[in-house]
């Protein structure tokens, strides 16, 4: 998002006709108050389809995991129908698969202090293509020669334990690292604005009571500690105002 | 590198000191420019209710904050640790474009404790020299709360905060802070209104012999017209609102505030996307005679100034200060120096509390809706015996419930399954905590330098960042962690989970944009680098805004006492300064 957004502001910078001046560097020179209607630059909505990052294989093993991670139970669907894989997905072929806006210059040291945080030379969408792999490799070894997505959910839950435990951790398999960054993706595709691809029909809201992007929640202080029951609402609206032919 | 006209004035960053100070000096008939290396930034056109609460693009994927990239930070716990860049953001979140920081900050308007700027003094007389930590360099601040009061009013009204007073004019009043300084007046607003949580808390607390009042907001509780007649609306409890733009004109900022006036005053221009890469200086190094910025296309661009403001925020200006050889650099070693010296930042706390049978919503709610209690803040209690300079207001607010990041379950939940949903849903609107926001001392091996190794795009050195929680910042903090679970129990919670702070400081979970010292005020150019009015003491023509003044930090958000600063600054440079430019207004 940041790209885009950074060269439209380039492009109004530069509008003379909006700022009034001309030359190199009054061409960022703002006076006034420039209003531009609806210039708000909302995120380009993922939709369903075809893989943008993910190869078949990728993506049938992460839409494996992701419904371990969040099953599909009493409480409701998982983590697959929530559409996390797809949110994954579109997060690693845009600007967070390539670590944009992170500061990403060498040297990159091979024991930095836990309270130094990131310290990886690879983006996101390379260490999803290399832990994939290694993860492959692995369940290739331990699991009799299948896939990720040809395990059972009791095998998929053993082998994610042990990826969380560290016990998978090898060499070639950083196990445990995997582990944390497809939970963490899996997590905020469950609960973003459905507008990134996950958390469809807003089950992620619904299963926990967040009533999503309101605004306006004066009348609560009305009622204290009564449970709120409006429908949620996301920046796609509700899926019954798209049906009613409100919005496509 | 071209050259431009000469300026009165030109302001490197237009966040709120910026703003603050672009509006005074252009009131004062000069002519002024600032100079923002991020992009322009409105509410109409970029916080709309349609796009202003995503929690993923702003909250996660920090939208709004500056980009390492751009600028970004290294840090190390001690001397002897290599540094590391913030490859990305955690523990704080230095804003950028217009209106800086004050665009996604919470809104905690706090004025300091009286004792807070002549924090040496007081605990010497009190306590004696014994009761300082190792290696400390706690100091006076060379001004006094009564000197800051109109200013602190000023900022106050500006911004129409909504609280209830505790000290008008030496008289304590109910339902306000017994402790704060006195105040000329009450507060523009009302306070906002309170959720279950608070009335809870209030109740416990003052059960247990606190005197709990409304955390004064800037997030306003009614519509509010300010002096320079700008009007803000009231605050609609969204829960967007701390790394996000309010949709609602409701969060004071420099667009709400200042900005409608000071973008159409023919003193003023904005050039955005321009980033100060340093002060120029006279051959004698005496003074300072403009800057140089780069624009977005790389261009170097020279714009010369009589008067030289950095608002660029703490880091930044003490950042540009190193880069542009303005002041003695400090030198951890001898002790020598000053700029750099001193950085300190926020020692907080918290205690979550699982409960039972209680709907807390805490989706609505907003940046700075909250209850407070002073009691152990400061030097509001008997300090004898427990070994630790400080303290910390104790909290209870209700601020945001956005899934991605707030969704507690209890220790020894496992981290995903059906036992994590089930843990997940029967928690989210069930917990509460209580925090604290603590003070931090500063230390002889806690200080800002540039980084050895590490280059931004333009090849210029980072800042480096030495810095770590001491044992006595830990002591505080258990001590008054230690006060907040009898609330937390008498609330009624059947589980409670506390976390005092501890070292290492960590550069990974959020903690506070806090960030103070580096440029520090005081009374004496030998241990300060700017004297009372922010003027830089080795170059008369150069004033340096920001929480980089702070000495130390108390146990309050800055931004209150960063405002009252900026206004006290800029009421000596349009009274005094300019009718005799180029001198210092104190004499060293
Ligand atoms: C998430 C968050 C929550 C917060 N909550 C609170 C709170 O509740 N209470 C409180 O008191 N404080 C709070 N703060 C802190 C508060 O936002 C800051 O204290 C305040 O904004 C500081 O004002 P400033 O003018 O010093 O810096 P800013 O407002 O950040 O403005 C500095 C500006 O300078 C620009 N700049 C930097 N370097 C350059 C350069 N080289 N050239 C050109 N421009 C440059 C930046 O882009 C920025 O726009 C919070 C901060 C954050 C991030
Ligand atoms: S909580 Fe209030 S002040 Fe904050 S963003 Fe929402 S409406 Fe604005």
């Amino acid at each position: 998002m940041s790209d885009e957004r950074l060269s439209r502001r380039t492009l109004l910078a530069a509008t003379t006709a909006l700022f009034g001046l001309v030359g190199t560097a009054d061409a960022r020179t703002v006076t006034g108050l420039p209003y531009l209607g609806n210039e708000v630059y909302p995120p380009p909505e993922a939709r369903p389809g075809p893989w943008l990052f993910f190869t078949a294989d990728e993506g049938a093993a992460i839409e494996a995991i992701v419904d371990r991670l969040i099953p599909t139970d009493d409480l409701g669907p998982g983590g697959k129908e929530a559409g996390c894989a797809i949110f994954i997905d579109r997060q690693l072929a845009g600007p967070y698969g390539r670590n944009e806006g992170m500061y990403m210059q060498g040297p990159f040291p091979a024991n930095p202090l836990p309270t130094q945080g990131y310290q990886n030379q690879l983006t996101f969408a390379e260490q999803y293509r290399r832990g994939l792999a290694g993860l492959t490799a692995h369940v290739a070894r331990n699991f009799g020669n299948r896939k990720p997505h040809q395990l059972s959910a009791e095998e998929m839950d053993r082998l994610l334990t042990s990826m969380e435990k560290r016990e998978a951790n090898s060499p070639e398999f950083n196990g445990s690292a995997l582990f944390d960054l497809i939970h963490n993706n899996t997590m905020e595709g469950f609960f973003a604005d459905p507008i990134y691809g996950g958390n469809k029909d807003m089950m992620g809201w619904k299963l926990i009571g967040f009533p999503g992007t309101r605004y306006d929640y004066r009348e609560v202080f009305d009622k204290l500690n009564t449970r709120y029951n409006r429908p949620p609402v996301s920046l796609l609206g509700r899926p019954e105002w798209n049906k009613a032919g409100g919005r496509t | 590198m071209r050259r431009l006209p000469r300026k009165d004035a030109v302001i490197v960053g237009l966040g709120w000191t910026g703003a603050i100070m672009g509006h005074e000096l252009c009131q004062a008939g000069l002519q002024v420019v600032a100079l923002e290396r991020g992009p322009w930034r409105d509410t109409a056109s970029d916080f709309n209710i349609g796009t202003a609460p995503d929690e993923l693009r702003y909250g996660i994927r920090n939208d709004l904050f500056v980009r390492p990239s751009q600028d970004c930070v290294t840090a190390r716990n001690t001397m002897d640790q290599v540094a590391l860049p913030i490859r990305r953001w955690g523990s704080f979140l230095p804003g950028n474009g217009v209106g800086g920081a004050g665009i996604h900050w919470n809104g905690h308007t706090w004025r300091f404790l009286p004792s807070d700027f002549n924090i040496r003094s007081h605990y010497l007389e009190r306590y004696g020299e014994g009761i300082f930590p190792e290696n400390h360099m706690i100091q006076d601040w060379g001004i006094s709360y009564d000197e800051l009061e109109p200013y602190y009013d000023k900022f106050e009204y500006l911004c129409g905060i909504s609280g209830t007073a505790g000290n008008v004019n030496g008289q304590i009043q109910p339902g306000g802070n017994p402790f704060e300084g006195w105040r000329q007046r009450g507060y523009p607003t009302p306070p906002l209104r309170m959720q279950h949580a608070q009335n809870m808390f209030t109740k416990a607390a003052t059960e247990l012999g606190f005197k709990p009042f409304p955390l004064p907001s800037a997030n306003l509780s009614q519509a509010y017209t300010n002096p320079l007649g700008v009007t803000q609306g009231p605050c609609t409890y969204c829960g967007f609102c701390e790394r996000f733009g309010c949709a609602n004109y409701s969060k004071s900022s420099a667009q709400t505030t200042i900005l409608p006036v000071l973008m159409r005053h023919p003193g003023f221009e904005a050039r955005v996307q321009c980033e100060v890469v340093r002060v120029l200086k006279s051959g004698d190094g005496k003074t300072a005679t403009g800057v140089v910025y780069v624009d977005e296309t790389g261009e170097e661009w020279e714009q010369p100034a009589d008067l030289v403001i950095l608002a660029a925020y703490q880091l930044w200006n003490v950042r540009l200060m190193l880069y542009s050889g303005i002041g003695r650099p400090y030198d951890p070693n001898s002790g020598e120096g000053v700029v750099g010296k001193n950085y300190a930042y926020q020692a907080n706390s918290a205690v979550n509390g699982f409960f039972d049978n209680q709907l807390f919503n805490s989706w609505a709610g907003a940046g700075s809706l909250g209850i407070t209690a002073d009691e152990y803040n400061g030097d509001n209690f008997d300090h004898t015996g427990l070994n630790f300079v400080g303290g910390a207001n104790i909290n209870c607010t209700t601020f945001h419930a956005r899934p991605i990041s707030a969704r507690p379950i209890p220790p020894g939940t496992p981290r995903w399954g059906s036992a994590w949903k089930k843990a997940t849903r029967d928690n989210y609107l069930t917990t509460q905590n209580i925090g604290s926001q603590g003070s931090n001392m500063s230390y002889r091996d806690c200080y800002l330098d540039l980084d050895p190794t590490y280059k931004d795009r333009l090849g210029r050195p980072l800042l480096r960042m030495t810095f770590d929680f001491k044992p006595n910042e830990e002591r505080m903090s258990a001590y008054v962690t230690s006060k907040m679970e009898p609330i937390m129990r008498a609330m009624g919670a059947k589980q409670i989970v506390s976390n005092p702070k501890k070292g290492p400081w960590s550069v990974v979970p959020y903690q506070t944009t806090h960030n103070t010292g580096g440029a520090i005020m005081g009374d004496n150019p030998r241990t300060s680098a700017v004297n009372k009015y922010l003027q830089v003491w080795d170059m008369p023509n150069v004033f340096v805004m920001g929480a980089s003044a702070f000495p130390q930090n108390a146990g309050y958000n800055p931004t209150g006492t960063v405002g009252a600063l900026t206004y006290h600054a800029a009421d000596a440079i349009t009274k005094q300064y300019l009718k005799n430019p180029g001198q210092p207004l104190v004499q060293a």
